[in-house]
């Protein structure tokens, strides 16, 4: 690496190498060291600017650590919440689980360094491998599944943007990773946004966000639903700033995300509609592509992974306790598990953008941005999201989980508790620094990409906040009825593929098993036949033929050697006769000529 | 926490009307609130807008996703292993454990 850049990847990737090494008393303490020395490298870069780590690979420069605003801000929160995150998994025995979350976050701060689509394929495919094994490790049927369709979905995602940076490198000679002519898009401009858009689970390429989400191990979850959208918002905020196809699109997330959350039965899955919903607010931002609406976006990415992260820890400690993760099955835990009921709730006046709380400092400007770009059916629909992301979140998910009826079987209500001190400890981390960025968003706003010059606590904002809430919670209350949480799933995209992958085997269980077995049986008679017949006439010619010229040279080979042997009785004497006998023909003969 | 939480829940009736007193300030203070930042001519001259967007906007969404859900969208939860199922040439409980088998 050139100059004093050091990439937190690269100290992960290390560290999870070596961590199967290290057992006993010093596996925890290891497990926090590493995570803190990669969020030490992260901020030890923050001092630097411009491109580091360049390669040149072949006719290609790879520029591994590209540090400027944008990548910096988010290189700090995927840092900061690797310590988190594997604070809340510190218990877990299973090395392995450790070494997948960290192969994923050294994927995620890969792609954000990356100044070349080289090496940012690299990362990103690592990305998505990686966090493959976080689903996994949960070991149940559904998620080996889930596993599966997440696994197959991101590669074709990968493939499609593998053949958008092809098509580019044979269009422009380059690999740099920079803004796109967004005005004049090309196919590969498509192709590359479709690759990144499918990681930022962008409506209809969404369906694996909430198939896998709900299916990851407790302490999975809280990696994923941090680093594979946000990244992707990233990529996105730094090639597709401005490409106004983003801001419908991410309306449709914003409001779809909302409609699904509402119907959700499974405490996670409503989770995982929400980071659809919630990243719909970035795309939208980045769609809008003017400095505050980037700012917006990078600004919610990072109130989003806090909050989201301390929501999954909540859900994902009800989960761990109880073995249970739906509505019908849970209810009424406020009495069995307060410290975790008191943090989730923190979690859900932050997604709900509620006054000093993370989100209350970072959607407005997505929506101001919005407005004072003039697209005011965009700014209406994201308030109107807004609203909804209150109804689901501020609302269902605390009263039907900790207030609402009673469903745990008395298994369940023996087994629930608050969970193990670390995953408190970094639901209390997770919690302060969502109440600090909304409580002084001075610091979140000195990091942003652009100069800031906005001012989310004045009146106006605030009545606006307090009347949505206010209003939205008493149509709650008087609707609450038609929220009641129902033991059913929901038919999403993903009925789509799991039809085509149904297809799939049935055209594999009938037109081309049948073809097969029918071109068995005509090679059987069509081919076989003639196929033995040549192959007896080549065994008669390697026989007689090849074998006969083959055998005849041998045998008149051994002829001379049995008459040469006469020579050779092994006694000197005949041997010293014989030769001196050819040696006084030559010389004999030698004399005749030269005399002639 | 917990005694907190019990203490209001016997005294339910108390925290709605607390509730609505609230709302009733939130709606005295949006009236008081100065509106020059506002970006659209609705939130400067309908009073209570947010309110009315809020409340509406609620009601939409919970309308909406109950009707959506209800139109077949929401399935029972073996809905997909059911389908495997018949796709792998099953049907019913009995070829279940063939099913599993393979």
């Amino acid at each position: 690496m050139t100059s004093s850049f050091i990439h937190p990847a690269l100290i992960l990737l290390i560290g999870a190498l070596i961590l199967p090494f290290i057992r006993g008393p010093l596996r925890k303490p290891y497990l926090f060291l590493v995570p803190l020395l990669a969020m030490a490298a992260v901020v030890s870069n923050t001092a630097l600017s411009g491109v580091h780590g360049v390669y040149q690979f072949m006719d290609w420069q790879l520029e591994f650590g590209r540090v400027d605003r944008l990548s910096t801000i988010f290189a700090l929160i995927m840092g900061l919440m690797a310590i988190i995150g594997t604070l809340y998994g510190l218990h877990v025995d299973n090395a392995k689980e450790h070494i997948a979350a960290w192969f994923y976050v050294a994927g995620s701060l890969g792609t954000i360094y990356s100044g070349d689509y080289l090496s940012l394929f690299l990362f990103w495919e690592m990305m998505a491998f990686a966090s493959t094994f976080l689903i996994w490790f949960r070991r149940d049927k559904g998620s080996l599944a889930a596993g599966y369709r997440y696994l197959i979905i991101h590669t074709i995602g990968g493939i499609i943007l593998l053949a958008g940076i092809m098509l580019r490198y044979q269009a422009v000679g380059d690999i740099a990773f920079d803004l796109m002519d967004v005005a004049h898009p090309e196919l590969y401009t498509w192709l590359i946004m479709i690759g990144f858009g499918l990681n930022a689970a962008i409506v209809p390429l969404h369906s694996w966000l909430p198939d896998a989400y709900s299916e990851a191990s407790f302490n999975g979850s809280v990696f994923m639903c941090a680093f594979t959208t946000k990244t992707a918002v990233y990529t996105l905020a730094r090639g597709f700033a401005g490409f106004d196809i983003l801001v419908v699109l991410g309306v449709i997330m914003a409001l779809y995300g909302v409609i699904y959350a509402v119907m959700e039965n499974d405490i996670r899955k409503l989770l995982a509609w929400s980071i659809v919903s919630q990243v719909g607010y970035m795309v939208a931002g980045v769609g809008i592509g003017t400095e505050l609406a980037i700012n917006g976006a990078s600004a919610h990415a990072v109130a989003h992974i806090l909050y989201k992260g301390l929501l999954f820890m909540g859900t994902g400690s009800v989960l761990y306790m109880t073995g249970k993760s739906k509505f019908t099955e849970l209810g009424g835990l406020y009495k069995k598990m307060p410290a975790t009921m008191f943090f989730t709730i923190i979690g859900c006046l932050s997604i709900s953008a509620a006054p000093f709380f993370a989100a209350f400092v970072s959607k407005s400007m997505i929506i101001s941005a919005g407005f004072e770009s003039h697209l005011n059916w965009a700014a209406w629909l994201l308030m109107f999201g807004a609203t909804g992301t209150f109804m689901y979140n501020g609302l269902k998910l605390p009263y039907f989980l900790f207030f609402g009826k009673n469903n745990c079987s008395e298994e369940t209500w023996e087994k629930a508790g608050d969970p193990t001190w670390n995953m408190q400890m970094a639901m209390t981390a997770g919690a302060a620094l969502c109440i600090i960025v909304g409580s002084a968003p001075g610091l979140l706003y000195s990091l942003l990409p652009y100069p800031v010059n906005y001012h989310p606590y004045d009146g106006y904002h605030i009545a606006e906040t307090l009347q949505i809430l206010g209003f939205a919670a008493l149509a709650f209350f008087f609707l609450k009825k038609y929220l009641v949480p129902e033991d059913k799933i929901c038919l999403d995209m993903d009925w789509f593929y799991r039809r085509g992958g149904r297809l799939f085997l049935w055209i594999a269980k009938h037109p081309i098993q049948w073809f097969d077995t029918a071109w068995g049986e005509a090679y059987r008679v069509v081919g076989l036949g003639p196929l033995m017949t040549i192959s007896r006439f080549w065994s008669w010619f390697d026989w007689h033929g090849i074998d006969g010229v083959v055998d005849g040279i041998a045998r008149c080979v051994r002829a001379i050697g049995g008459r040469v042997r006469v020579l050779q009785s092994g006694q000197i004497q005949y041997t010293i006769y014989f030769t001196a006998t050819f040696a006084a023909v030559v010389l004999i003969s030698y004399i005749l000529f030269q005399l002639a | 926490m917990n005694t907190i939480i019990e203490y209001l829940r016997d005294r339910l009736n108390t925290v709605i009307k607390t509730c609505y007193g609230i709302l009733a300030l939130v709606l005295a203070y949006s009236l008081y609130v100065d509106k020059s930042h506002a970006h659209t001519w609705v939130e400067q001259n309908v009073p209570f807008f947010w309110s009315l967007f809020g409340f509406g906007a609620a009601a939409i969404i919970i309308g909406v996703a109950y009707w959506y859900g209800h139109s077949g969208i929401m399935a029972r939860k073996d809905f997909y292993d059911e389908e495997s199922k018949s796709c792998c040439g099953c049907s019913g409980a009995k070829h279940e454990s063939s099913c599993e088998q393979a």
